[in-house]
């Protein structure tokens, strides 16, 4: 499924069209793919699979790039290419993946739940979330987007995988109930689980300035 | 009476399927009552938005706080 075409770092042939400078510019590339491959990697968990769909994203970017004037919708558009290809080799994949393979531990999540919740159902004290509108204007730092990733990174697999689809492909629910055989409600409480997850995280990694230290990759 | 776990759940479900009326009554008395909740429910908003913005590549994400008792499906 890989094509071989000619992008890289440094790959792109010069002078096609003045719209296709984007393309060109050795750094605007260098950048996006990097991001691209951090996407996929995620996702994919599998470095020659991202590799690849990077490839084949950027390859379809290229041979359409005309369409695309400013460089920003040029990101948005090759991004979602992207996101095509990752949704195909995760539906791939799910085809031959055993169902078993992506049971949750549930003795794990019950600790899980146990450890912020009491038995009556409320927020243990410490792990009450508080409010985030303070330290926002420092999510634009790339010091965040680290803590973000290593915080989606931790979590457990299968709840990655949905919250992924669910939010960077942006897949509706019924699809990825489709595509992973679940159950509604299943995927409603993998999602929360998600949720509740990276909202610690975030939470212990940037957002709670006492506790950034110890999160911090 | 709701409490901290269902209110939560209902907090991220309700990203997926709109709620009944009987259950966004329970979630907007709790919410009301609750700072924790509360603050969970914009986080629930925030967090979308992130996601969103790291997909996309984006190095910056819009400051868009969303009322945690009223927003339906998020499209």
């Amino acid at each position: 499924m890989t094509e071989s075409v000619p992008v890289g770092r440094d790959g792109i042939e010069a002078g096609r069209t003045p719209q296709a400078q984007t393309l060109q510019d050795a750094q605007f590339l260098t950048e996006l793919r990097q991001q691209m491959l951090k996407f996929a990697r995620l996702q994919l968990r599998d470095d020659d699979q991202a590799e690849d769909a990077v490839q084949e994203a950027l390859a379809g970017a290229l041979k359409n790039e005309d369409s695309f004037k400013r460089q920003a919708a040029l990101r948005t558009w090759v991004f979602s290419i992207l996101k095509y290809k990752i949704a195909d080799i995760l539906r791939y994949r799910q085809r031959v993946i055993a169902t078993s393979e992506l049971g949750d531990d549930e003795h794990r999540e019950q600790a899980f739940m146990d450890g912020l919740f009491d038995s009556g159902g409320h927020w243990h004290k410490a792990e009450r979330p508080s409010s985030w509108t303070g330290p926002q204007g420092g999510v634009h730092s790339d010091h965040f987007w680290r803590v973000f990733d290593a915080c989606l990174n931790g979590l457990p697999e299968k709840q990655a995988r949905v919250f992924m689809m669910r939010e960077f492909i942006e897949l509706e629910s019924e699809e990825i109930c489709e595509q992973l055989t679940l159950s509604t409600s299943n995927l409603h409480v993998t999602l929360y689980r998600a949720r509740l997850r990276l909202r610690a995280c975030l939470e212990n990694g940037w957002f709670d300035p006492s506790t950034a230290e110890e999160a911090t990759p | 009476m709701i409490d901290c776990k269902q209110a939560t759940r209902l907090l991220s479900e309700q990203q997926e399927r709109n709620l009944s009326r009987r259950e966004k009554l329970a979630l907007k008395f709790h919410v009301f009552m609750c700072k924790a909740c509360r603050n969970f429910g914009q986080q629930m908003g925030t967090l979308r938005d992130l996601a969103r913005s790291y997909a996309k590549g984006e190095e910056k994400v819009q400051d868009r706080q969303q009322p945690s008792d009223s927003n339906p499906q998020d499209k």
